[in-house]
Formats: structure tokens, sequence, C-alpha cells
């Protein structure tokens, strides 16, 4: 509907226009990547959060390479699975550990030659209050050196860069929305003088501030979507070809330990709704400028 | 209908081009507004059709002090006027249809009634076969014409023509003065503004003779129309 709708002023003529879906599609492109970084680094946090919660990690000193100290391990499992609240205490065979490693000494490398900490992974009753420091303690006494980790700390500096990210990419999306209500503001101000007669004719024969102002409105409704539907065409190839380059390994191994490009699919429909949101801000601002343009006249 | 009481005008810091101005029209009455060039024939009108303020005095209109009405009643005080620009002021991407229904239309009033209304003035002033071209494509007579049918379209209260029939032929002017005389007969307050003497002095209507910026009203020579 708002695609055909009939205007007094001949908008879609002039050049006052012509780069404004462009720009609209620019901004939506970088608010669109600004926002699904921001999705899948909450997701990926959300995730780690909820894989962590009632987990702890023990690490106990790494014997000498090729040695496997297996006293230790076994001392470390009969004090965590005698205390209460603890449900399961698994240590970490060496391909788990390999596994682990493999994002940064790669997968042709021996472990076994290595001297290695040896890591348990230990799950707790969520709801229990479990005495940690006692339960260090009592590990410390037993296997001198051996450490046990909640992953708090780890995951509150984990939490403050995300919380970081979430704010650039907000200041990002502000600054990125900020540009397209300049550009909207311009471009209507140039419609406005370039159809100055018209504008006077339609004033004077009676029309009011408001069926003027909705001329320039419903063109930068239109503007705006278009431009932003393009904005975001281009955001989701750019995203599709990232998620694919992170499932078939062409990032280098340090990109390996990114998290997955995913969010739920909810989430994802606030990024559709961009063009929808650039387009009624753009309409929003052409309205505003005309009726302030139009308080001039008497 | 119009009442100016001492209306001085002044744009920017130039010279007064109106002084002292007082006139009152009654609803109903005929009056040419005659002047020579630069007298202030088009300011006056435009003081009257809302597009400019006095610099001082007083204007009513329709029985309401223009000075003291809100702005958002002033679009409904421009409906009841209908106005014939010296210069046309057509809008030229649109046809003569749509030109013509322009006040209909920002007035909201139903795309049926507008077919019917515009197609039946268009071809009462010899353009029933132009409905469709553009104002570009017509000659200046024809402009004109379109412009004062979105003029009297909606049956203004006030008409205010400058120049009207500066760009036809006698036959058609006279033509033209005829659809003016029958709007006024039907209760339209018309003031006219023209140069062409010979014109005034065909019909049996008052002046407002405008010279140095001051007004005179003059009485109409009493002839029969032609």
């Amino acid at each position: 509907m708002i695609f055909r709708a009939r205007l007094d002023l001949p908008l879609e003529r002039d050049g006052s226009g012509r780069f404004l879906p462009w720009i609209v599609a620019l901004m939506v492109y970088l608010a669109s990547l600004a926002l699904a970084g921001t999705l899948v680094v909450r997701d990926a946090v959300m995730r780690w959060d909820r894989g962590l919660s009632g987990t702890l990690t023990v690490e106990l000193p790494a014997a000498s390479a090729g040695i496997r100290d297996d006293g230790a391990v076994a001392s470390a499992l009969r004090i965590l699975r005698s205390t209460p609240g603890v449900v399961r205490a698994d240590p970490f065979d060496a391909e788990r550990t390999a596994e682990l490693l493999a994002p940064w000494l790669g997968t042709n490398v021996d472990t076994a030659d290595l001297p290695l900490p040896r890591l348990i992974d230990v799950q707790i009753e969520p709801h229990l209050e479990v005495d940690l420091g006692a339960l260090a303690q009592q590990l410390a006494a037993a296997v001198p050196g051996a450490q046990l980790d909640d992953h708090r700390r780890w995951l509150s500096r984990v939490l403050r860069a995300a919380l970081a990210i979430e704010i650039v990419a907000g200041v990002i999306v502000a600054l990125v929305g900020l540009a397209a209500v300049t550009a909207v503001i311009f471009a209507t101000r140039t419609g406005l003088a370039v159809h100055q007669g018209i504008v006077e004719v339609l004033h004077l024969i009676g029309a009011r501030d408001g069926y003027i102002a909705r001329q320039f409105e419903q063109h930068a409704l239109r503007l705006g979507i278009k431009g932003g539907l393009v904005g975001l065409v281009l955001a989701i190839v750019t995203i599709a070809g990232m998620a694919a380059a992170t499932r078939v390994g062409a990032l280098d191994d340090a990109a390996r330990v990114l998290p997955a490009l995913r969010a739920p699919a909810i989430e994802w429909v606030l990024l559709v709704l961009l063009p929808l949101a650039a387009g009624l801000i753009a309409m929003l601002t052409a309205r505003i400028t005309v009726l302030r343009a139009l308080k001039r006249l008497p | 209908m119009v009442r100016f009481e001492n209306v001085g005008m002044r744009y920017g810091a130039g010279p007064e081009i109106l002084r002292d101005i007082t006139f009152r029209l009654e609803p109903g009455s005929f009056h040419f507004l005659t002047g020579s060039s630069g007298a202030g024939k088009s300011s006056l009108l435009k003081l009257m059709y809302l597009a400019e303020r006095p610099s001082r005095g007083l204007i009513s209109l329709f029985d309401r002090e223009i000075a003291t009405t809100p702005r958002r009643d002033m679009p409904g005080l421009r409906r009841k006027i209908g106005v014939v620009f010296q210069d046309f002021r057509l809008i030229d991407h649109l046809s003569a249809f749509d030109n013509a229904a322009l006040p209909l239309r920002v007035a909201g009033v139903d795309e049926a009634q507008i077919k019917e209304h515009v197609t039946e003035l268009l071809s009462w002033v010899g353009l029933g076969d132009r409905l469709n071209a553009k104002p570009p494509t017509l000659s200046g007579g024809q402009q004109q014409r379109v412009a004062i049918a979105r003029a009297v379209i909606r049956r203004p209260s006030l008409l205010l023509a400058d120049e009207p029939t500066g760009n036809v032929d006698e036959d058609l002017a006279l033509r033209l003065m005829r659809l003016f005389e029958e709007l006024n007969k039907l209760g339209t307050t018309l003031v006219i503004a023209t140069h062409n003497q010979s014109l005034v002095g065909r019909f049996d209507h008052p002046s407002l003779h405008l010279s140095n910026g001051e007004l005179r009203v003059e009485r109409a020579p009493n002839r029969s129309p032609a």
C-alpha cells in the first residue's frame, strides 16, 4: 500500500532522497552486524554459565613428563566422592585432555610426553551448599598443590567482557541510528527546499501541516524500508558466510575458540525487524522535520 | 466578510508598500482591485489569502481577527478562500484533473465526488478533453482555466483572483468574467485584481484602487454588464 500511495509532491523524481536508501542500507548493515555480535556473545555466555553452574574442576599438579601419577588422582577422587553434595567426580582421560589442547597445540601432538596437570571434572548438587573452602583444604592436604576451581573468577571476567561488547554494540547502533536520522533530516530539508513552491500552494489552499508532512513521511518510510532490506540482506549474507567459515574451519586455529555463531531463533527476529525500524525512524524524522519547517509559514 | 483597519505592510526592513489600508467587503460583494504595476495589488491579495502577515493594523476575515486566530484554525479559514494566482502556480507533475481536485483532496472529500465535480467543472471551462494533460503541455490560457477551476472547485466564500484574464483573449476573458459573476450570484464574495481598465469599465462593480500604497474605494461606473 505505502509503495503505491499517490503523492502531490514529486519526491520520487528529485535527487533529495536518491542516496538515502544506500545510507540507510549501510546503517542497517552495520547495526545488524553489531546486533548479531551481541546476540551471539550473549548466547555463548549464557551457555557457558549454564554449563558451568554446579560444576567444579580440580587441578592436580603435573608430574614429570611421561609419568602418570594415578595415586594422586585416586586420593582426590576418594575425598571428592565422600563429600556430601558431590554428585559425580570423573578424571579427564588423555583423549579429552588432548581435545582441550587441540586449538593451541594441534591434533598431532602426543600429550603423554608432556608434563600436563591432571584434571577432575566434578558435578555438585546445584541447590546444596558445599563448603568449597574446606574441600579445597582437604584436597591440598592429600595432594600438595591441588587446586579447586569453581570457574566463578573466569566466568565473571567473561561476563564483564560480554557486557563491554554489548555496550560497544549498543553505542554503535545508537551512532548508526543518529547518522541515519541526520541523513533523513538533510534529505527532507532538501526536499522541502526543492518543492517549496508546491508546499506553499498546498498550504495556501488549506492543507493542514499533517497533510503535507504525510507526503514526506510516506516517501521517507518507503526509502527507509527499501534501504533497510538491502542492508539486512547484505548482513545476512555476511553472517551466513562467517558461520559457514567457522563450521568448515576456514578460519585459523585461534578462531576455533570463539563461540559458534548461534542464538535463539526469537532473537534473530530482532534483526529482521531492523528494516522496519529504519523505515519508522526515517518516517518519524521526516514528519518532525517538516512540521517544524511548516511552523515558519504564516 | 473582509475587514482591514489601518493595515500597513512592509517586506523585511524595506519601505512600507501598503499604508493605512482601511476597507470592508460585505458578503456577496464584487470588487475590482486596480492600480498600476507595483502599486501593491498582489501584496494586498496576499494579506487577504493569508500568505503574509501585516506589519501593523487589524485584519478580520469571516468575522475572525487573524492576529488572534490560533494556527490550527487557519487551514479552515483558507479553505473558504479560493485564489487564482497571477502565475497560476499549477503543479507540473499532476494532471489538469489532479490540479483542480487538489483543494477537495486536502479537505478529505470522497474520491467519487471529486471525480464528478472536477470533470464537470473542467468540461465547463472547455477542458473536458484535456483532463489528463500535464500543465507544461497546456497553453497559457488553458493553464489559466485550470487555475481558475482549482480556485472555484470548492465554491469558496471569498474568491481572490490576481490578473485572471491576463493571458487569455477577449472572448475567453469575458467568458471567465461571466463565470465569476455566476459565482458571485451564488453568494461568493469576489475581488479581481486587474490593470485592464477596459475590462473594469464593462462591468458594474466598484473598485478598490491602489496608488502609492494607499487605497481608495471607487464606485461602480453604472454600466450594464457586457
